[in-house]
């Protein structure tokens, strides 16, 4: 059998392709060229650099395997970069992670992928797709090592990618992985990792990058300043551009108060950032849209899981309503700190992630957003 | 491996291999007085010699470079007059196309670069409308290197002469695979390269026109009439020598070679449905063809190809091994999408009907493949 094994030059995609080709499955190395930094001035982002596709290729040749690189930056530059500025201007805090696994990884190249003759796509996340011998579903599940755990960026795919994904390192630890690379003498086996927006310059704020990239992108920014109000409308300050705030963000905020002020929430249509103390900060429910079962069963009626609102954040206990239109009411057993419009609401049940949506701004504001953005 | 992609570059004859196997002991540096030296001096003017056969030329007027990159520089920045435009056809290889941006940079005067015809051919009347008197330098190449149309050189070349302004033509491609008469086609400059003919890589050359007043980019030693300083790269220089000889000599294969690269053409086009050829109605390279696969991505196709051992190329080989739409093929007026379906085969006198037969029988199932992948990703991304 012939996999395809998504190469970014790092350990964990280098340990992937190691222990396929261990398995003795024929392994194709992709890497893909996804951002074309040389457009920046001289600052360079943290992925697709010559250095990464070197290490990637580096390590084909350590396995003895075909290694190419795929050009896949207008597919990323339409499915993952401006979404990401749109979303941001439209006052919520994105997670491209998301969308460059559902939309570029395993859609784009899938396909090459399946062009190319193979018959699954293998990638360096921790997490595990397992095939439920009783309902013959495959199921998403957490990696085994909760520090790395990735399964939070990865509860949108469709049951048809979960079937073609393989996730060879998810039941390793992160030190395991190094310990694979080391034994094989992979070059990468030292090599440190990166936990940032890959597209985004080292150094660079999400804010900065928006800005920078909005007019390339066809996006309009908001005309400047903006007002900082609190709830009750008072105007403490103004800001350089709403899209450079994210709920729950204490930084930066300049505005002088007794009590310590978040961002409680953003208004793009104003380009207004409201501010509030911590007690503000916490909300029992949310909505959420998109709603997505990488499993295929779509549950109709109410059900508890542990939910997680942002990557790495503890899960909470929650009962999830969902509606006929994608859309789902969560209600939290207990009050929830800063709950980002933008980022990612995934379900668990134990290690199984049952599925997941997009915290909504509010569902009208949201609806309105995607008419416009689509 | 089955190895269709001679435009990026060539097996190397037999016959080559040992000439610079023996020119490898050509130790003496070629400027040397003593023997050993003039061995060396021997091996490479007997070359020049060989290679300026190639191109119908005289021996002086063949300068020796690393290749066909820095033949074209040396003859872009080294033949251009100091003011004027610059005049290119839109399908030149970046070894012309990026020496010609900078130089358009320079002046101020811009340059100008001509579209092809969707048939692929250039219409020599509208290089000559770009290129009034006082133009500073026009580069059109013999053949192109991703569709292989041949273009009317000698046609440019004459009423460019009657204007005066100096004419470079790229003909990496042509050279070995069409007759090539530099001074009969009356151009300035002509640039080719080793490797594209069975040769070594890092050796090509620039013919200059005896009397053209080209100036000299490399300082140096004043090796080659001090146009292009360095010790000489002898064994290099023998083995294009021995090329240039069997490729003038084999020239008359070319109807073999363009008999099979029908017989690999007709056989996509009856058997694979949404294909045609990209600029194949002008007259072109007996070697080349570059066919756009409807519906699917070529770089997939050339991966899958690559996989099942058969080498072929999309757009021009680049050295980071990133591919993107090509510019040439876009310039002929077809979309990106369509441009994206592009694979070049590129035979030489190497290739056989088998092989030939081989890949026609796994085509259909491999196009078959990434159409119906492509087809899939569609369904899929709908919301």
């Amino acid at each position: 059998m012939r996999v395809a094994v998504a190469m970014s030059g790092g350990v964990d995609s280098s340990v992937a392709a190691l222990l396929l080709k261990e398995q003795g499955l024929e392994v194709v190395g992709l890497s893909m060229q996804l951002w074309d930094h040389s457009s920046e001035s001289g600052r360079t982002g943290r992925c697709c650099t010559l250095d990464d596709l070197s290490d990637a290729r580096r390590v084909a040749w350590a396995l003895d395997i075909p290694h190419y690189v795929v050009n896949l930056e207008e597919e990323f530059r339409r499915d993952v970069v401006r979404p990401f500025v749109a979303s941001y201007l439209g006052g919520e805090t994105p997670i491209p992670c998301s969308a460059c696994n559902s939309r570029v990884k395993f859609t784009t190249l899938w396909d090459r992928a399946r062009a190319m003759g193979c018959a699954a796509v293998a990638t360096g996340h921790y997490a595990r797709a397992e095939s439920d011998e009783a309902t013959g579903r495959f199921v998403l599940k957490k990696g085994l090592d909760p520090a790395k755990d990735q399964s939070y960026f990865l509860y949108d795919l469709a049951p048809d990618q979960l079937a073609a994904a393989r996730f060879p390192v998810g039941a390793l630890t992160k030190a395991e992985v190094r310990a694979h690379a080391r034994r094989a003498g992979l070059p990468t086996a030292d090599k440190e990792e990166s936990q940032e927006i890959c597209f985004v310059p080292a150094g660079t704020r999400a804010g900065e990058f928006v800005e920078a990239a909005a007019p390339g992108l066809g996006l309009s920014l908001p005309a400047l300043p903006g007002v900082v109000e609190n709830a009750r409308g008072e105007r403490l300050g103004t800001h350089a551009g709403h899209f450079r705030f994210t709920v729950g963000q204490r930084r930066g905020l300049r505005v002088s108060a007794a009590d310590r002020l978040y961002v409680i929430s953003i208004d793009p249509e104003a380009n207004r950032v409201v501010v509030g103390g911590a007690l503000e900060l916490e909300t029992s429910e949310t909505e959420v849209s998109s709603l997505r079962f990488p499993s295929g069963e779509s549950p109709r009626s109410p059900f508890r899981a542990e939910v997680r609102v942002r990557h790495r954040a503890p899960e909470v206990p929650a009962t999830v309503h969902p509606r006929v239109d994608g859309t789902a009411r969560v209600v939290f057993d207990r009050p929830v700190r800063a709950v980002a419009p933008g980022q990612s609401c995934v379900f668990y049940r134990g290690d199984v992630v049952i599925g997941g949506g997009l915290i909504a701004r509010t569902p009208e504001a949201r609806a309105s957003f995607e008419a416009g953005g689509a | 491996m089955i190895y269709l992609d001679n435009n990026a570059s060539t097996p190397l004859d037999p016959d080559v291999r040992a000439a610079i196997t023996v020119a490898l002991d050509l130790y003496g540096n070629p400027s040397s007085v003593h023997s050993d030296g003039r061995r060396a001096r021997r091996a490479i003017e007997e070359a020049r010699d060989d290679v300026a056969r190639l191109v119908g030329a005289r021996a002086e007027e063949i300068f020796f470079t690393s290749g066909g990159t820095e033949a074209n520089a040396l003859a872009i920045f080294g033949g251009s007059r100091e003011t004027g435009r610059v005049v290119t056809s839109a399908v030149e290889h970046p070894s012309v196309r990026e020496p010609v941006s900078r130089l358009a940079g320079e002046s101020g005067a811009g340059a100008v670069a001509v579209d092809p015809e969707p048939s692929g051919a250039i219409d020599p009347e509208r290089i000559l409308e770009a290129s009034p008197s006082g133009t500073r330098l026009a580069s059109v190449m013999a053949a192109n290197n991703e569709f292989g149309a041949v273009f009317p050189v000698s046609e440019i070349a004459r009423t460019l002469r009657a204007r005066n302004v100096p004419f470079h033509c790229d003909a990496v491609q042509a050279a070995g695979r069409i007759p090539v008469d530099a001074p009969g086609w009356d151009v300035d400059l002509l640039s080719i390269s080793a490797h594209k003919l069975h040769g070594p890589k890092g050796v090509g050359a620039l013919y200059v026109r005896r009397g053209f007043p080209l100036r000299a980019h490399t300082p140096g030693g004043g090796q080659e009439k001090k146009i292009r300083g360095g010790t000489e790269n002898t064994a290099g220089i023998v083995g294009f020598g021995v090329a240039a000889r069997l490729a003038r000599e084999r020239l008359p294969e070319a109807g073999r070679i363009a008999a099979l690269r029908d017989r690999l053409e007709s056989g996509i086009l009856a058997t694979i449905r949404q294909t045609r050829v990209a600029g194949g109605v002008a007259p072109r390279l007996p070697n080349t063809t570059t066919i756009l696969f409807g519906g699917l991505s070529g770089e997939a196709l050339l991966i899958r190809l690559d996989l099942e051992g058969v080498a072929v190329s999309v757009g021009s080989a680049c050295s980071s091994g990133t591919l993107a739409p090509s510019p040439a093929i876009l310039a002929l007026g077809y979309s990106r999408d369509e441009a994206r379906g592009a694979v070049r085969f590129s035979l030489s006198r190497w290739n056989t009907p088998d092989e030939i037969d081989r890949v026609l029988a796994m085509l259909p199932g491999a196009v078959a493949a990434a159409r119906d992948a492509r087809s899939t990703t569609a369904l899929a991304r709908t919301p």
